[in-house]
């Protein structure tokens, strides 16, 4: 585990207890920092406590053997658990510099979906259009200028590098686009509304060796703009697009560090033995 | 392969646990779609031959050869239009109420148990439940209106499990990206759940209409009349403000009544009349179902997922 040091953007620190992940002393500024973060299912508890930081404009991974609660970690981020009865958190996800608490249970489940996007492993397009799709998310906030739409469509679709395919075609269904296509609309959709922090889920387990690694590259630039949070269950993606990694396993984070010190000098055996293929 | 007698073995009588199934099956299939083919063949013959422009318009009469389904038809045509108006968004707005925001509770479980029950309860109930409380209890008559609500709540049941399994039907991929992008449960439902739920929801609703379209025992319950030699006043009128809902209190027949009605005449030349009665009451049936899979076809084709 990184030392534990002060994050360099303080935030509202509630917790005593200083055994979590804090931010290490470096210039990258902290978007949101998880704290003790527990979950339920119903009875079932998937997060036993989990601390970390998510810096601002830089991707961070997720990484974990199958059913280590990665995808449970990240549906808290935008509430999408509330949907389902017998959920609860205790904990906080502090979102900085805003400094509300994303699974406060006063904090309205829509305002945190107003805040952050999520994309999901299987494209999952609205039975729409492809221009109504992107807009989906301004309509919902209220933007509904005619210019201003589409100003944002095309920003958004420039962002998610589909632009280019698309631009002819933008009042055609978007099931007809093909599943890369399909999963980099979604990620348009999510960025339209300019979240503060992008969450994906397994983005590209679903789609062939190309279409990954187009989104693979969006990554990079996307993080110029917006910061990302992404579980993958492909080591070797992680290693190649992500700033920073988390190591679940069993509801547990077991270590977290830059990306790189993760993968090739870990602190912690379990690491060790899941990056090098000995389990998981 | 002349290496694996055992293997040999166990395909070998897969094949024939295949093959005696496949033979079964199709001796029930056959069973089944040559009594139906006897049945309509033999409505065809009798009464094919009845039907006309002169059958279609003109009113029952006490010659056979005279007698025409033109107050039937119409009566029908409006009990159905009065079901539909009211079955449909009464069902689908209960469907998704009980899907989407009711909460998980023994009230909710009790409906539920209820709703499922009054799919079962035969429809004489339905008819006597409409005689007690429309026609007597409210004095509202015997009227296309109060048909057209006996057949309504007939159906109700079938609209609303048609809704709640098409809602459930939606992939919760589609409601999470919905709930995902800020929607509140008002948009997801109304943008997303219900468009993507409608070809099975519009399916259910068609099932339904055509159960009510041959429902005789509620609406002989009720009293509607068997000889009706006059049309209800027209939902159309020259004048502003163009419709006219005179109509909903007027007295009227249906057709499986004319057909009932005339197979209990001695006459040979009635029991024609009611072949060809149900003929036409069959095409109306078939009709509706060809539209409903065209409009799941058509929407369908929108949704594809
Ligand atoms: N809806 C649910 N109800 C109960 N348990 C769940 C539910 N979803 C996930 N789990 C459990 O929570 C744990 C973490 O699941 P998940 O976060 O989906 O794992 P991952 O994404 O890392 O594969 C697993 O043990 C899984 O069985
Ligand atoms: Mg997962």
């Amino acid at each position: 585990m990184s030392d534990s040091m002060n994050a360099p953007h303080p935030i509202r620190d509630t917790s005593g207890d200083q055994t979590m992940t804090q931010a290490p002393a470096t210039e990258t500024p902290v978007r949101a920092q998880v704290r003790d973060l527990k979950f339920w299912y119903g009875k079932f508890q998937a997060l036993n406590g989990v601390s970390m930081p998510i810096y601002d404009r830089k991707v961070t991974a997720i990484i974990g053997p199958s059913g280590c609660g990665k995808s449970t970690l990240l549906r808290c981020f935008n509430r999408i658990h509330d949907l389902y009865p017998g959920s609860r958190y205790n904990g906080e996800i502090n979102l900085a510099p805003e400094g509300v608490n994303l699974v406060d249970k006063g904090i309205d489940p829509i305002l945190v979906r107003l805040l952050v996007g999520m994309v999901f492993q299987k494209p999952n397009p609205f039975p729409k259009s492809i221009f109504e799709n992107v807009a989906a998310g301004l309509y919902v906030r209220g933007i509904r200028n005619r210019t201003e739409v589409e100003g944002r469509v095309e920003e958004a679709l420039t962002q998610a590098a589909l632009w280019n395919e698309v631009k002819d075609r933008l009042s055609k269904p978007a099931f007809e686009l093909s599943g890369g296509q399909q999963q980099r609309l979604c990620i348009a959709r999510a960025l339209a509304p300019k979240p503060k922090l992008l969450l994906l889920d397994e983005p590209t387990s679903a789609l062939d060796p190309i279409a990954t690694a187009k989104i693979e590259e969006l990554m990079d630039s996307l993080v110029k703009d917006v910061t990302i949070l992404i579980v993958t269950h492909n080591l070797s993606q992680a290693a190649r697009i992500s700033k920073y990694t988390a190591f679940m396993h069993m509801g547990d984070l077991i270590e977290f560090a830059e990306t790189e010190q993760l993968f090739t000098n870990p602190a912690v055996s379990r690491t060790q033995d899941y990056v090098t293929g000995r389990f998981g | 392969m002349a290496d694996h007698p055992s293997e040999k073995r166990i395909v070998a009588k897969a094949k024939v646990q295949d093959l005696s199934f496949s033979i079964l099956g199709i001796i029930v299939l056959f069973f089944a779609m040559a009594m139906l083919a006897t049945l309509i063949g033999d409505l065809l013959a009798d009464g094919l031959g009845r039907i006309s422009k002169q059958f279609l318009t003109d009113f029952p009469s006490r010659r056979p050869s005279e007698a025409g389904i033109l107050s039937a038809w119409v009566g029908t045509t409006l009990v159905m239009f009065v079901t539909a108006l009211l079955a449909i968004p009464l069902g689908v707005g209960a469907g998704l109420y009980l899907e989407e925001y009711a909460p998980r509770n023994w009230l909710s479980d009790l409906i539920e148990i209820n709703v499922s029950n009054l799919a079962g309860v035969p429809s004489i109930i339905y008819g006597l439940l409409a005689l007690g409380f429309f026609v007597y209890g409210l004095g509202m008559g015997q009227t296309i209106l109060v048909g057209g609500m006996v057949l309504a709540l007939l159906i109700l049941p079938i609209v609303i499990v048609a809704t709640r399994e098409a809602v459930r039907a939606v992939p919760s991929g589609l409601r999470e990206s919905a709930y995902g992008i800020g929607c509140n449960r008002w948009q997801v439902v109304w943008q997303y759940v219900l468009p993507s739920a409608r070809p099975g929801i519009l399916t259910g609703a068609i099932v339904g209409l055509s159960r009510a379209i041959g429902e005789t025992a509620p609406i002989i319950t009720i009293g509607a009349l068997t000889f009706i030699a006059f049309l209800p006043p027209s939902p159309i009128q020259a004048s502003p403000p163009f419709v006219n809902a005179d109509w909903l209190t007027s007295p009227f027949t249906v057709m499986p009544i004319q057909m009932f009605n005339w197979t209990s005449r001695p006459q040979a030349g009635f029991h024609e009349n009611a072949a060809a009665t149900g003929v036409l009451l069959l095409g109306m049936t078939l009709i509706m179902n060809g539209f409903a899979i065209y409009l799941r076809y058509r929407l369908r084709r929108g949704l594809r997922s």
